[in-house]
């Protein structure tokens, strides 16, 4: 019984995980390769959300709805780039902070524009709509078991075009020397509209996925997004292997905080400090390595 | 640093002061309430223009330290410490506690990681708050009344109340900017420009960075207790919400970093905009951030540098 349980929140945690990296792996994309910070990153997020729930009212089939959610997203990408993204790489963190908050704000109340302030609901579709069992006995929503089979194969597609491909290289080098890489002719610009988009769509993905679990509404992005940026600090600004760990040491602190701790402490107290737990692990991680996990010496 | 010398500052704040002063005797509580809001959040741009405009550090964790003012004023009212002779220093001392340890920590890191340690610990705060069920968990608490002083409530009239917010921000300007022409100002400013230099110099650069962090936090818990008198309501979302750290820098953005008094006017300037937007349309939001692109994009430099000192971007 105790290790049913045990392995269900073991899976919801690894769903939680693979999520937070999918939005993490664009904060820390977008900042390794175009020395960008974004905020905004939370609100691709939540587009994803939205275009999901306009175009399953009207495609019928989720599959095509995913498919024209994600096109629009890499348009909307391929805008917020030229117009926003790539000037600001001219510029200092602090006011990529607050172009970006701004662009937040934007896609927020854009976004209440076109669809209102109530809540949209996304319904599971059919064929996932019930239970599985794997092996040892567990019992587990099949729609949540797929999208975590999804998230994986995202990641696993993404890591194989990093180290594998010719792009994935010269994104690499863009990272690790911006100077070096552009003498040697790599075309930085060019390479960051393609990341960016790429950071887009997974985010977008984790946001259309995740819609049907969550009541998909304005500003749902932000508590994302800051999640986000606690996972890229405690892995490493600009890593991706650093991104991954801290996503899911964050998801398994997260997940598992919320049921030891008021266990532990009493009810009360371990409700607060659960809230809390992967802050705290953020500040344990900082006094401990300041640039994070996997963070270079020096950026 | 010279500009400040160059400029008729005391002439136009003083005329400006009396101005306000005449102004608040024939104002209605609506407008009062406005400009009691815009002294108190001044007041937070300050403390965040020290540690961005001095220090050249940038806070996005200011939150905590306002909210932490925010909490401490309401906590001390409903446990009876009414006396803000009392309440409001007892505030000002946990900001700045608070801002030294978290501080201590958060120094460890610079540039990019230090915006977002701050972040993190505000939002620490946020969720620590939200889980506080004895002082109402999300919804917070409302209060009865303002702080008394020496056994009176003068606080209660609407137009003593924004001229003591008012003498606050101004008695805080004019600290913060002695402070920062002091030698200490100068230590602070030369840690700023090359650490480097300046340690070699004995100059301690972690020291003096923590010792204007504290300052800051302390002024950035005073606005926060202001605050709860202003609304007589304390809760999460109040208090520690990050959107309040990034009005902050906002302020300071608009009014430029590093001149005290710009980051004043930016405060006020975003408020009464916000206000008059949001009297037209439910959509301000879209409306401030096409502004904080074009500050950015557009404009590249802050209201005190296009208006009054002329500087190039």
């Amino acid at each position: 019984m105790t290790f049913l349980l045990v392995a269900e929140q073991l899976f919801n945690a690894l769903q939680l995980g693979l999520m937070l990296f999918l939005i993490a792996i664009g904060v820390t994309l977008a900042f390794g390769t175009m020395n960008l910070m974004n905020l905004a990153h939370g609100s691709f997020f939540m587009l994803g959300a939205f275009f999901l729930a306009a175009a399953a009212d009207h495609a019928g089939n989720m599959l095509v709805a995913c498919l024209i959610a994600l096109l629009v997203l890499a348009a909307v990408g391929a805008v917020v780039e030229r117009t926003v993204i790539r000037p600001l790489r001219e510029f200092g963190h602090l006011e990529q902070v607050l172009a970006t908050y701004g662009l937040m704000l934007i896609f927020n109340e854009m976004v209440v524009m076109i669809w209102g302030r109530d809540p949209l609901f996304v319904t599971v579709p059919e064929i996932l709509a019930g239970q599985v069992t794997i092996p040892p006995g567990i019992v587990y929503p099949a729609y949540r078991l797929v999208i975590t089979l999804v998230a994986m194969a995202a990641g696993l597609a993404l890591w194989l075009l990093i180290q594998r491909t010719r792009y994935g290289m010269l994104i690499r080098a863009i990272a690790d020397d911006p100077p070096t890489a552009q003498s040697l002719g790599v075309n930085a610009t060019a390479l960051s509209r393609w990341v960016f988009i790429l950071v887009v769509l997974l985010a977008g993905l984790a946001g259309i996925m995740t819609a049907p679990l969550l009541s998909v509404e304005t500003a749902m992005g932000d508590a994302v997004l800051i999640q986000a940026l606690v996972v890229v600090i405690i892995g490493g600004l600009g890593s991706m292997r650093g991104a991954l760990i801290g996503a899911l040491l964050v998801a398994f602190v997260d997940t598992f905080g919320r049921i030891l701790l008021p266990i532990w402490l009493g009810s009360r107290a371990g409700f607060a400090v659960a809230n809390m737990a992967i802050y705290v692990l953020m500040a344990v991680v900082l006094i401990w390595r300041p640039r994070g996990l996997c963070g270079r010496a020096a950026l | 640093m010279n500009r400040i010398l160059q400029l008729p500052t005391a002439t136009i704040a003083i005329s400006l002061l009396l101005g306000v002063a005449a102004f608040t005797l024939f104002a209605d509580p609506f407008v009062l309430r406005i400009a009691s809001r815009i002294a108190i959040l001044a007041l937070g741009a300050v403390a965040v223009d020290l540690v961005l405009g001095y220090a050249g550090y940038v806070s996005f964790g200011h939150a905590a330290f306002f909210g932490t003012g925010v909490y401490v004023t309401g906590i001390l009212m409903r446990m009876g410490v009414q006396d803000a002779l009392l309440a409001w220093p007892i505030a000002i001392a946990a900001g700045m506690a608070l801002a030294f340890v978290t501080g201590a920590m958060a120094l460890r890191t610079s540039g990019i990681y230090f915006i977002m340690v701050t972040l993190a610990f505000a939002q620490m705060l946020y969720y620590g708050a939200n889980a506080a069920v004895d002082y109402g968990g999300a919804d917070g608490f409302r209060l009865a009344q303002r702080n008394t002083l020496m056994g009176l409530s003068p606080f209660a009239d609407p137009r003593i109340f924004f001229l003591v917010t008012l003498a606050v921000l101004v008695t805080t300007l004019f600290f913060a900017r002695r402070a920062m022409g002091s030698v200490f100002g100068a230590a602070v400013r030369a840690v700023r420009d090359d650490s480097v230099r300046a340690a070699a110099s004995g100059i301690h650069p972690f020291r003096h960075r923590l010792a204007v962090l504290t300052i800051s936090g302390g002024i950035a818990a005073l606005a926060g207790a202001l605050a709860t008198n202003l609304d007589l309501y304390v809760s999460p979302s109040s208090a520690f919400s990050w959107h309040i750290s990034a009005e902050f820098l906002i302020f300071v953005i608009i009014g430029s970093a590093g001149t005290l008094i710009g980051p004043a006017i930016g405060a006020a300037l975003y408020i009464i905009l916000v206000e008059i937007l949001s009297s037209f349309t439910d959509h301000w939001m879209l409306a401030v951030g096409i502004i904080l692109l074009v500050r950015v994009l557009v404009l590249k430099r802050g209201l005190y540098d296009v208006l009054i000192a002329g500087r190039a971007a």
